[in-house]
């Protein structure tokens, strides 16, 4: 069989992604910039068995995703801004009941329903603290379409391995542009499948009993074992409980499954950074303008290179430690206020080594945009 | 299989008040799934907030303990998702119709087979008395001090014009007619609303000055009639209880097997 070649959007290749990762059922609302995901999958879903469903709101939408992964099936919903806020009391349920599920965010600009149709890269931060209480959260983005294509498969890869929401970061500029899409044949990219428990009907099962390599086997509703799934505290049955050791022991889990394990979820694409003396940091679209700028001025000999991060939470403090240590300036370009510049600062060993260099007008940032940058940095003027 | 085989022994006493008209509806919901004869691995339970959801954490179900006013959105997703499943969805008044109305309204329009029961004291009791959209103007809470002017909705009212292909009310006196009327509501292939009125004593009785539970539940019986009874013909204000609405009409779950169908056929 030979590779299937297409030439198609940002938001058709998560689509192309999700249904290679296995998606059984996709329930959405009409938002842009990312209501192509659901229009295709609309289509594509009952194609092979499997469901779609329009809901009434963003909230349901997430809901829906939930119950029906708790029947074992892979979960998809996609959202912007204004519905990703919405949908963030109903993902701290998923991050407190380790619902293995998917949420895609194509962002647009904000504050409230602020640019519908233009880029943003504003929702770095929500997507780590949006939902209430203390918790880990997994975030993943990408700058082309095989990469949508690649982290899509891998954010239900990851719901799946750690029992999860994943969120995927993608913007309004990746999400319309048109581009090649080389699909995988099947089993090119490994698939990781749902974990169900070898315990037997009639033995005592421990839905929140992690095993000893950390991961929780599950059981879907309909299935042998009878358990409850809660947003309350619970205990390793699923009850509730307000016993203090359980309160902070599952909380710990929670965050500990996540955090501990971030250099296996750390994906980064480096660009000439052996030598480099400036690094620009950057993700999402914004890292093919800052691509652009390095392959323009690497060969008029300068020592400059880009470090792309694929995945922002948890956040790879140990990779942008190796590249960015030693680097005489980086800087960070992002379509926000500094949301990833202010994490890189707190990483670095160098702080004021590091620069923002971004756009907030809802206009894709340029390479003439960040030489500009540069030149300040560099004491040469604009 | 005995009736106590339904329920979760080692978590009770269960967490409600006494005279709490709730343990009833759980009383009247185990024997209608008893007389039913369904296993156990087929049902699905799916709450949301307040004093009515803890409901779930009692039966020996798959059970669903979600946020507050979705439970309808999340058990939506567990039927689509596995339709063979029997997915019975209780909720309270404020749940189901103030935070939760529209998951309500749209569960009731796509007629996709749920059972929800409306368990209707017309208060928020889990938070301490506080008026809900089922309260009606006059009625004392601990948010209207000087009297409820918020008008009411009538939850059968409310189902019909969502389209529901069943809906019901019934009272926690009429505990018999109760569980006819839930096994019937399951067995309903769409969506099936029952309101249940129940009594909280704490909060309602307290602050309206309605006595204890057994008071409360005497004002059930004397205020409420048969549908179409001899009764309502003289004293319109009665409320009625029994079946309003049985009827057949396409199934969500059942219309999308159509949709599979078409889309492989490529029709």
């Amino acid at each position: 069989m030979t590779r299937q070649i297409k030439f198609i959007q940002g938001n058709e290749a998560c689509v192309e992604g999700a249904l290679y990762a296995g998606l059984d059922f996709f329930a959405g609302y009409p938002i842009t910039p990312s209501t192509e995901i659901a229009e295709h999958l609309s289509r594509r879903l009952p194609q092979q068995g499997g469901k779609f469903i329009q809901m009434e709101d963003e909230i349901a939408s997430m809901c829906a995703i939930i119950g029906a992964s708790l029947t074992g099936k892979k979960v998809l919903t996609a959202t912007s801004g204004p519905g990703f806020s919405l949908k963030q009391e109903a993902l701290g349920y998923a991050v407190m009941a380790e619902i293995p599920c998917v949420i895609v965010n194509v962002q647009r600009g904000g504050p409230s329903t602020g640019v519908p149709t233009h880029v943003s890269q504003g929702d770095v931060m929500q997507a780590r603290w949006g939902t209430h209480g203390d918790h880990s959260i997994v975030a993943l983005t990408a700058s082309n379409h095989q990469d949508v294509f690649a982290m899509t498969v891998e954010a239900f890869n990851i719901a799946e391995t750690y029992r999860t929401p994943v969120i995927l970061l993608f913007d309004e500029v990746v999400g319309h542009m048109r581009e090649r899409l080389e699909i995988p044949e099947k089993g090119e990219i490994p698939l990781v499948e749902r974990l169900r428990t070898a315990v037997q009907g009639g033995v005592d099962y421990h839905p929140y009993l992690p095993r000893e390599d950390g991961r929780l086997p599950m059981s879907d509703f309909g299935d042998v074992h009878r358990y409850n799934v809660t947003g309350l505290v619970h205990d390793m049955w699923g009850f509730p409980s307000d016993n203090p050791k359980i309160v902070h022991g599952l909380l710990r889990h929670l965050v500990d499954k996540i955090e501990n394990n971030a250099s296996q979820m750390a994906h980064y694409k480096t660009f000439y950074l052996e030598d480099a003396e400036t690094v620009l940091l950057s993700f999402g679209s914004a890292a093919r303008s800052a691509l652009h700028v390095v392959e323009h001025l690497r060969p008029r000999g300068e020592k400059i290179g880009l470090l792309e991060l694929q995945t922002l939470w948890p956040f790879p403090a140990d990779v942008v430690q190796q590249y960015c240590n030693s680097a005489r300036t980086t800087v960070v370009v992002e379509m926000n206020m500094g949301q990833v510049c202010q994490m890189v600062k707190t990483t670095v060993r160098h702080p004021e080594r590091v620069f923002l260099a971004n756009r907030i007008d809802g206009v894709f940032i340029t390479d003439a945009d960040i030489r500009n940058v540069l030149r300040l940095i560099e004491g040469k003027g604009v | 299989m005995a009736v106590n085989d339904y329920i979760r022994q080692r978590f009770f006493p269960h967490l409600w008040c006494s005279g709490c008209g709730h343990g009833i509806v759980l009383n009247g919901l185990i024997r209608s799934v008893e007389k039913l004869g369904m296993s156990r691995n087929e049902m699905v339970m799916v709450s949301g907030i307040g004093c009515s959801s803890r409901i779930s954490g009692y039966m020996d179900f798959h059970t669903l303990h979600t946020i507050h006013g979705r439970a309808l959105a999340f058990a939506t997703g567990v039927k689509l998702s596995k339709p063979e499943l029997n997915v019975i969805v209780p909720m309270g008044d404020g749940d189901a119709l103030s935070i939760g109305g529209n998951h309500f309204i749209h569960a009731a329009r796509r007629n996709i087979d749920i059972t929800a029961i409306v368990m209707n004291n017309r208060i928020y009791g889990m938070t301490g008395g506080q008026y809900s959209p089922l309260s009606g103007p006059g009625v004392m809470a601990t948010t209207a001090p000087y009297s409820n002017i918020d008008q009411g909705f009538d939850v059968v009212e409310m189902a019909k014009a969502a389209g529901a292909t069943f809906v019901a009310r019934t009272t926690a006196y009429h505990v018999q007619q109760m569980a006819d009327i839930i096994r019937a509501a399951i067995l309903h292939e769409g969506f099936s609303v029952v309101e249940v009125m129940s009594q909280c004593p704490t909060y309602f009785g307290r602050k309206n000055k309605q006595g204890g539970a057994v008071e409360m539940m005497k004002r059930m019986k004397e205020s409420t009639t048969p549908i179409g009874s001899k009764a309502k013909a003289e004293h319109p204000e009665l409320i009625e209880r029994g079946i309003f609405v049985q009827t057949d009409k396409p199934e969500y779950c059942s219309e999308y097997d159509r949709i599979i169908e078409r889309a492989m056929g490529g029709v």
